[in-house]
């Protein structure tokens, strides 16, 4: 543990550095609190990423981009941030790569233990939780932010986000890493109830085209995945394939 | 640091800012300008209900985001150099005669001030025009978006924006996108400003925080 230690440190100074750079100035200027506040503002930057995850009738369907920076120069560009934790579960990592991995690889654990337990398959929330205990209990020293979603023959698709700090929500639709600012607009007005697989997998590749095009930290390939009843199918959409917009 | 039982309120040595969203879009035949109503010193609102629409000639208006003070003390400025502009050539100023002159300003005290004018008008030379100057630089765009509201709907506007759409159409892209980065940024509210200049003049509307589109709110 005391071994880990000066390696988080020094990547959470890196990502404050890309919080100052990325947020707009009149956000930083809230931050000047005394200790007795906790400084959730500056706490909500996830750095390198898009992610995200849409409930359908059946099923999810989640998406992420492909790129894992150290600063400037990309370490991964076919990066895979869609990390399965049990059969029909699964998470979207942004944030600190060594910290999500890490986290994920001891939820993993734990989830397969409490199935075997239970002998059935494991609940959606019941990951979702445990990634919240983790996250919530250790917040100070991981930044990580982390959208879990699957199918379970309880309540069928279900997303539950986990953002930096540690809280846990289920939501329809939900989007995360430093490229989601970029497409909150886009995703409330496209969002519709009731949509249908295949609208699903077009409507979350276009929101993570968009997003790849303005954030700089995001970007590579699109890559896909469907949960539902029958199990996972996954797809990579290619630089070239990507949806493309006409933008200025 | 020294510890206080009351801190002061942070809104009080604050500056004050318009953490904002401005928008401005050109259709077939002029531009659509549009922008929220908030003005926020730290976290406590100063003004809910300011035009950040300022005329800066009859065809001319421009967008104000960043520091209150820079953005209206720029405009104003730039208003009366246009006037003087317009009685010596005697014609209606260019579109881009005054994003120049912004843009001159905003270079000269770049360490100054921080303050970003979109500004957006109509002339006979070359009909509906944006320019965003933003820290200096001067680009011409079919649309420009601007202020801390405008990260949001960077993804809407880069999908949802077509060429030559009609006036009305460009009003309810101008409006939708306001309405939408209101929703998410804290700096962005109030009600929403929109002007739209053409040949025939410029008309400016408000629109109540109860009468924009609703979005599916999950």
């Amino acid at each position: 543990m005391c071994g880990l230690l000066p390696g988080v440190l020094q990547l959470r100074s890196s990502f404050k550095m890309a919080a100052a750079l990325q947020f707009p100035a009149n956000v930083s200027t809230l931050n000047t609190y005394n200790d007795l506040y906790p400084d959730w503002t500056q706490r909500e930057v996830s750095t390198g990423t898009t992610i995200m995850a849409v409930e359908f009738e059946g099923g999810v369907v989640i998406g992420a981009d492909s790129r894992t920076t150290t600063g400037a120069y990309i370490a991964n560009r076919v990066t895979d941030k869609l990390t399965p934790i049990h059969e029909r579960i699964f998470c979207c990592r942004s944030g600190s790569a060594a910290d999500t991995q890490a986290i994920a690889d001891a939820v993993t654990y734990q989830l397969g233990f409490h199935s075997i337990e239970l002998d059935e398959a494991p609940l959606v929330q019941t990951a979702a939780s445990l990634f919240r205990e983790m996250c919530y209990r250790y917040r100070e020293e991981l930044m990580a932010g982390i959208i879990v979603a699957g199918w379970d023959p309880r309540r069928g698709g279900q997303v539950y986000t986990v953002p930096v700090g540690g809280m846990m929500t289920r939501q329809p639709v939900s989007v995360g890493g430093s490229g989601s600012s970029y497409i909150y607009g886009y995703v409330d007005s496209n969002y519709r109830a009731g949509m249908s697989k295949e609208e699903c997998l077009k409507f979350t590749a276009e929101a993570l085209a968009l997003a790849m095009e303005r954030d700089g930290s995001s970007g590579g390939v699109v890559r896909l995945a469907v949960i539902s009843e029958q199990g996972v199918e996954r797809q990579a959409i290619l630089g070239n394939q990507l949806p493309k917009f006409s933008t200025v | 640091m020294s510890e206080e039982l009351f801190p002061e309120p942070e809104w009080l040595s604050e500056e004050v800012k318009t953490g904002t969203t401005i928008i401005a879009v050109t259709f077939d035949g002029g531009v659509v300008l549009g922008s929220d109503s908030r003005v926020s010193a730290g976290e406590s609102v100063v003004n809910r209900v300011m035009n950040k629409l300022s005329p800066l000639h009859d065809k001319i208006y421009c967008a104000l985001s960043g520091s209150a003070a820079d953005a209206q003390t720029i405009a104003e400025m730039v208003n009366y150099q246009l006037d003087v502009h317009s009685i010596e050539v005697e014609a209606d100023p260019l579109v881009c005669s005054a994003a120049t002159l912004v843009k001159n300003i905003s270079y000269k005290y770049k360490e100054e001030l921080s303050a970003h004018l979109i500004v957006a008008g109509w002339d006979k030379k070359k009909g509906g025009q944006v320019y965003a100057t933003l820290s200096g630089l001067l680009t011409r765009q079919p649309f420009a978006i601007g202020g801390s509201g405008s990260f949001y709907i960077n993804g809407f506007v880069d999908a949802e924006f077509r060429k030559n759409m009609t006036k009305r159409e460009c009003q309810e892209f101008v409006v939708n996108a306001l309405t939408l980065a209101m929703g998410r940024d804290g700096s962005s509210g109030g009600v929403a400003y929109v002007v739209t200049i053409d040949k025939d003049g410029a008309e400016e509307k408000c629109i109540l925080g109860n009468e924009l589109p609703k979005f599916f709110d999950e």
